[in-house]
């Protein structure tokens, strides 16, 4: 996008910048932590042991993980198109609808139907609420950032109205639906490791973990491997070059919005199916806006998101473990890192780039 | 006279529910005439809420709030001008950013300060704005129609309301006439053009969202130190994203842009006094209907069915010198 891109090995644009916009953004929230007179060491022990110092712990960041892949997936393959997709809260919020819905009305059905075709329905929420802006850009050039903005809103409030109104748990003060069947409910990884005589201590970690490593392999697959994925990416990088390849921007504008909303609904799959076991209000909780700064810190690229998501769910674990040692720093720090991490891995890349550059040429100089 | 009273009580609660979405709107309106798209301004605005709240408590001067809120605004303003003009960086990136370190950074803060789950303590006496009686309010009352008009709706509003009316009509004359407003509107439109005029792009890029900053500081002084008695955690609940709307909905202008924000703060106002009435004919209304409303209607415009939105050519977009 600028004039004159900056020259740089490919390990150091791929690996070495978002580090240091990371480790930047770790820097920043040290002196936050700093600033409410903590110190961040002790803050970062804490957090450390927290998240991975025991199984349990590493349970819980795993967990965490799942919904950070999900939706750092989402924003990354709509980036691929060159789409920008902020409604990843609201593509979820109707994922979890469709699923609730599968679950509550399917309820007769043995869970090897009814676990695909929930999670069938919640890719199927989430693809159509991603669809629309797309469709909407394709052929009404309505911007997907502003609608997709707009489309969190309607989600957020049809979300309240079906749960107080419609589908709500009678006689529950809680805006929520009531408990999916039984074998609507994801195993617990805990449970299917117990089956192999593994013991291992109860966390919300469930079979939507490996859903999610599959999306990995299945997005890498469908990116650099096949011929949609090819697509994708060059309308990306240049859509009029696209269509004169004959490849149609309109069409790949939908179809990537689809696919990143099918993928946002991965998270109402791991909330609503694997842990909650119900629907309830606000179970996006931000992490649709986290998985921006996933997918920035990644680079788009699986193996990145992947490894992002696993930061988050440190971050996320070890911030919950943290703010019971230290009631002030509260577990909203996360929310401030990936904030800084946006800011610094998406919109201050060049000035990351350059000090990079920079610090390179200094070591080639000497 | 009972019709003219809920009319004057209707428009009393829509104008103190549109001046938050006024001062975003007109902020938003500033930055993107300049090109530099901002969906910040629901982080701005909650930024300037709490730097109002806790200066406002702790100096007892809501004035000191005011100005500590504009600061707070204006510097997460300079923040999103580093990156969009100085460094080219992408604008809704930024703007993303913004929003989520402003909801963290404020509860953290908040939470840490006070301990209250990321209240500010309760704003008293002079530390709110008093509501002000315009002149002429007694004598005027006894006029029909129009004397309890004035006397409910006009008058009794905080300073922020017409410190917001100023703001708009200021905004309203500098973008038409004068040589500044024009070079803003310009650089939003054809950057190229002015810079071979001699005129600095960054300059005028970076005051255009300086003045974005200190109106959302408004905006969100407005909610915590006048409208409410201090700061909650997420108070401005998406107020910033229908000020977006109203500056699409306004197509950029600001007049429009008064309207567009009357018009939501009248559908918010109708929302409230809906909850749980029935209408003749139609029934139950979900006051979740009526709140998606404006979200509904800007996609609807977006999308051409009413109206065609024209943004500024070059919003969006960072200026590169040498092209």
């Amino acid at each position: 996008m600028s004039a004159a891109p900056l020259e740089l090995p490919r390990w150091a644009d791929t690996a070495l910048v978002p580090l240091v916009s990371v480790a930047a953004a770790l820097v920043v929230a040290g002196l936050v932590v700093l600033s409410i007179g903590e110190s961040p060491l002790e803050a970062t022990a804490l957090l450390l042991k927290g998240s991975l110092g025991s199984l349990e712990g590493l349970g819980f960041t795993l967990y965490y993980s799942t919904n950070f892949i999900f939706t750092g997936l989402a924003v990354a393959v709509a980036f691929h198109a060159g789409l920008f997709n902020i409604g990843g809260e609201g593509q979820a919020t109707i994922a979890g609808i469709f699923a609730a819905l599968a679950c509550l009305w399917l309820a007769p059905l043995p869970g090897i139907l009814l676990v695909p075709l929930a999670i069938l329905a919640a890719a199927a929420g989430g693809a159509l609420w991603a669809f629309i802006p797309g469709y909407l850009q394709a052929t009404r050039g309505s911007h997907v950032v502003i609608t997709t903005i707009m489309f969190n809103f309607i989600a957020a409030t049809l979300i309240v109205y079906l749960l107080v109104e419609v589908m709500g748990k009678t006689g529950s003060m809680q805006p929520e639906t009531p408990d999916f069947p039984k074998q609507a409910v994801l195993t617990p990884i805990h449970e299917l490791l117990g089956a192999f005589g593994l013991k291992l201590p109860s966390t919300p970690l469930n079979t939507s973990f490996l859903l999610a490593l599959a999306s990995l392999v299945a997005v890498w697959a469908l990116i650099y491997r096949s011929r949609l994925g090819y697509a994708i990416r060059t309308v990306g990088a240049n859509p009029r070059a696209a269509a004169y390849a004959g490849i149609s921007p309109a069409r790949i504008t939908m179809v990537a919005m689809a696919i990143s909303g099918a993928l946002a609904g991965g998270l109402a799959v791991n909330e609503a199916m694997g842990v909650q076991h119900r629907l309830v209000l606000d179970f996006t909780a931000g992490y649709g806006f986290v998985g921006i700064a996933v997918a920035l810190m990644g680079r788009g690229h699986p193996v990145g998101v992947g490894l992002a998501a696993l930061l988050f769910g440190v971050l996320y674990q070890g911030g919950a473990e943290l703010s019971f040692d230290k009631p002030t720093i509260t577990r909203d720090m996360v929310v401030v890192i990936g904030g800084i991490v946006i800011l610094f891995a998406g919109a201050l890349d060049g000035l990351f780039r350059r000090l990079v550059a920079g610090v390179l040429n200094l070591g080639r100089g000497s | 006279m009972e019709i003219v009273q809920t009319l004057a009580v209707i428009l009393d609660s829509t104008i103190r529910l549109s001046i938050p979405l006024l001062c975003a709107a007109l902020a938003g309106l500033w930055s993107e005439r300049s090109g530099v798209v901002d969906i910040g301004l629901e982080g701005k605005m909650l930024i300037a809420a709490f730097a109002s709240a806790v200066a406002a408590y702790h100096s007892g001067s809501a004035w000191a709030g005011l100005g500590a809120g504009m600061l707070a605004a204006i510097a997460l303003s300079l923040v999103h001008g580093f990156a969009a003009i100085t460094w080219r960086g992408n604008q809704i990136v930024s703007g993303v950013a913004i929003n989520m370190l402003a909801v963290g950074l404020t509860a953290i803060l908040g939470n840490a300060w006070y301990g209250q789950g990321g209240r500010t303590p309760n704003l008293e006496g002079s530390a709110r704005f008093p509501e002000l009686d315009l002149p002429l309010v007694g004598t005027l009352k006894e006029v029909p129609v129009l004397g309890p008009i004035y006397d409910i709706a006009i008058s009794g509003h905080a300073a922020p309301v017409y410190l917001a009316v100023l703001a708009l009509v200021l905004t309203a004359l500098t973008l038409k006439h004068t040589r500044f407003g024009l070079r803003l509107r310009a650089v939003g439109e054809n950057p190229a053009a002015v810079d071979t005029a001699g005129v600095s792009v960054a300059g005028l890029r970076y005051a255009a969202v300086i003045i974005c900053g200190a109106l959302c500081g408004l905006g969100g002084t407005y909610l915590a130190v006048s409208q409410s008695a201090g700061f909650l955690p997420q108070m401005t609940a998406g107020k910033g994203f229908i000020a977006l709307a109203a500056v699409i909905f306004a197509n950029w202008r600001p007049w429009p842009a008064l309207f567009a924000c009357l018009l939501f703060g009248l559908l918010d106002a109708v929302a409230i006094r809906l909850q749980g009435v029935s209408l003749p004919g139609i029934g139950l209304v979900p006051v979740q209907a009526i709140q998606a409303l404006p979200y509904v209607m800007t996609v609807v415009l977006l999308a051409g069915f009413i109206g065609r939105a024209t943004p500024p050519k070059a919003s969006g977009l960072p200026y590169v010198k040498e092209r």
